[in-house]
């Protein structure tokens, strides 16, 4: 019989403990699928982040080290300074990337660290309970902002891709969703080359995920990534911010 | 053997890490420490296999750190006691993550800007961990030129042998002062033994994890426990200490460090005057050199710590009389460095008031 389908290599057989509907495992199993199809299992090295996805070494069958709240660029800097041919990404949420760790990403980038970042975006802290995020959007609500994320009082979304891609060291810089199977099959490709633009040893890629949490979002994971196409896409658009090497 | 070669402190330092095969130094400007990562700039960009970044913060250095440590290559970082603060986060990860790293504190005046001045205020943080949780580092402190080379070469081979981060406590005055010095002969950084725990992509093999996260309680406990054990092991291995006239004497002073060399001339002094004083000075903070104090304990029955603080290592050599014998304080916080005849009037005074 034809295999049509199974678990990469580079997954662990083990059962997600993601909520129901979180974009999560669906970004763990593009990443893994993206390992084996470049064939880099052998010489990737993980950095994880503190927050749901810290247990990402549960599932991923790859080198991982983890690093404290906000700080996996600069631990991803030091393994890839000291082990210059293997490929290191971190895998990064909106409050450790974008508030607790911005200074470490934004110097990593511009520094042009050959590294990979996989940044899931789902606006709200999952892991603590769903309080206000760097990336909640205006008007959205969380445990810290019951009315909703109020401008004058909170400051706009944090748009951390785009200034990111104003840095000279970032190559390759693109938001994608996984809120549908058309944007799955998107996100895949950017994972993809995020990882080639490390492998050719061009510079800094990121890819910024727009991931849904059903469960802060107090959503069906079918309305979630509604919620995504129609409320946060609008704040933070789909699109390549920046591409230094079309070509790949 | 080679050569006797005159250099400052500091440069002392970043020569023997280079030495003892260092070949990553990650750290942020802050003084009285400047010229240690200057050094490190220049000697590492003339080495084909050397790094160094000047991170955009002390967090950042202190992390990569973990980063190139997670791969087994030597790897150090410096600051002083604001500094060290800061890094605080990636210690306690470092010592939960049981991997190996140097770092250097050449303390000044604080609490928090403080001043650039040589002060010991930052014992309690370096000997306590420092940072939060259950954990210890190994502190070592140097008292000469010699020493700052050889302690440096130790204090890679402790972070390895214990995966365990190790700290260099000075100050301003050790980094500047000049003496001459032998370097023990350069490790090339290849020759030295494979690390079977490191990350570096699991080729043949399952996923490798360095990690200090470990969310069941009872395997937290074991964890916390096997460290534990570690540091007793540590502490039955290591502690040193320098005697310097204690032979016949009545009165010994315990001082580390700076404060050490200044009680190493005032003890000069007073011997002069026919004063049977001595020096016990602790190399390593922690593990504190309990048993050497407590063999001298055995006859000496007065004994005065000097500290450039309002009091710390005092705490530690309390602890280990247990009250058995007369214990005596004298420092000077906030940069403040005594004078070999201000400590012989303290040494004099208590000598006679104890008469001794």
């Amino acid at each position: 019989m034809k295999r049509v389908f199974g678990r990469p290599r580079s997954m662990k057989d083990a059962v997600f403990h993601y909520c129901p509907g979180c974009g999560h495992s669906i970004i763990h199993r593009l990443v893994a699928e993206v390992i084996d199809e470049l064939d880099i299992r052998e010489k990737i090295i993980c950095v994880p982040p503190v927050g749901c996805a810290v247990l990402a070494y549960n599932y991923l069958d790859i080198d991982m080290g983890e690093a404290p709240h906000g700080r996996a660029t600069a631990v991803a800097t030091g393994i890839k300074r000291a082990l210059p041919d293997r490929i290191v990404f971190s895998y990064q949420g909106d409050g450790d990337i974008a508030a607790i760790g911005t200074a470490e990403t934004i110097h990593a980038a511009n520094r042009g660290e050959k590294i990979t970042v996989i940044f899931v975006n789902n606006g709200t802290y999952g892991m603590t309970g769903g309080q206000m995020a760097p990336t909640t959007i205006i008007g959205q609500r969380s445990t810290t902002t019951p009315g909703g994320r109020n401008l004058d009082r909170d400051g706009a979304p944090l748009d951390l891709s785009e200034m990111l891609a104003i840095n000279n060291g970032s190559v390759y810089i693109e938001r994608t969703a996984v809120d549908s199977t058309r944007n799955i099959i998107r996100t895949k490709k950017a994972i993809t080359k995020a990882f080639r633009v490390q492998m050719e040893g061009l510079g800094f890629a990121l890819v910024e995920i727009l991931s849904p949490c059903p469960t802060n979002l107090k959503m069906s994971p079918v309305q979630a990534s509604k919620w995504i196409s129609s409320k946060m896409t609008t704040c933070f658009p789909l699109k390549v911010i920046k591409d230094k090497i079309a070509r790949l | 053997m080679g050569e006797r070669i005159l250099l400052q402190g500091s440069h002392v330092i970043a020569e023997a890490a280079i030495r003892a095969g260092c070949r990553y130094y990650f750290g942020y400007p802050i003084t009285p420490q400047n010229e240690f990562t200057e050094y490190m700039a220049n000697a590492l960009a003339s080495l084909s296999d050397g790094v160094f970044i000047q991170a955009e913060s002390e967090v950042a250095a202190i992390n990569m750190v973990i980063g190139v440590s997670m791969t087994g290559r030597r790897v150090m970082t410096s600051s002083s006691s604001p500094g060290i603060s800061l890094k605080q986060e990636g210690i306690s990860f470092l010592s939960g993550q049981e991997l190996p790293a140097v770092i250097v504190n050449t303390m000044r005046g604080g609490p928090g800007l403080g001043n650039i001045a040589p002060a010991q205020g930052d014992y309690f943080q370096a000997t306590r961990g420092g940072g939060h949780g259950d954990y210890r580092n190994i502190v070592l402190a140097p008292g000469s030129g010699q020493e700052l080379a050889d302690f440096t070469r130790m204090s890679f081979e402790y972070a390895d042998r214990y995966r365990i981060p190790v700290i260099i406590l000075g100050d301003g005055m050790m980094g500047q002062m000049m003496e001459p010095v032998e370097f023990p002969e350069p490790i090339d950084p290849g020759s030295l033994p494979e690390k079977p725990w490191v990350l570096d992509g699991a080729k043949g093999r399952h996923s490798r994890i360095i990690r200090s996260m470990i969310l069941d309680a009872s395997a937290m406990e074991e964890h916390n426990w096997r460290l534990f054990r570690k540091y007793q092991m540590i502490e039955r291995e290591i502690p040193q200490v320098e005697l310097f006239l204690t032979d016949d004497a009545r009165l010994v002073v315990v001082a580390y460090g700076t404060a050490s060399r200044i009680a190493k001339g005032a003890i000069k002094r007073v011997r002069e005057m026919g004063l049977k004083v001595g020096l016990i000075r602790p190399k390593t903070l922690w593990p504190f050199p309990k048993g050497p104090l407590l063999e001298l304990s055995r006859v000496v029955t007065d004994f005065l710590v000097f500290e450039m603080s309002t009091g710390q290592m005092v705490e530690d050599v309390k602890l280990s009389l247990e009250g058995r014998r007369r214990l005596h304080f004298y420092g000077r916080p906030g940069g403040i460095i005594s004078t070999p005849d201000e400590i012989a009037k303290v040494i004099n005074r208590i000598y006679f008031k104890e008469g001794l």
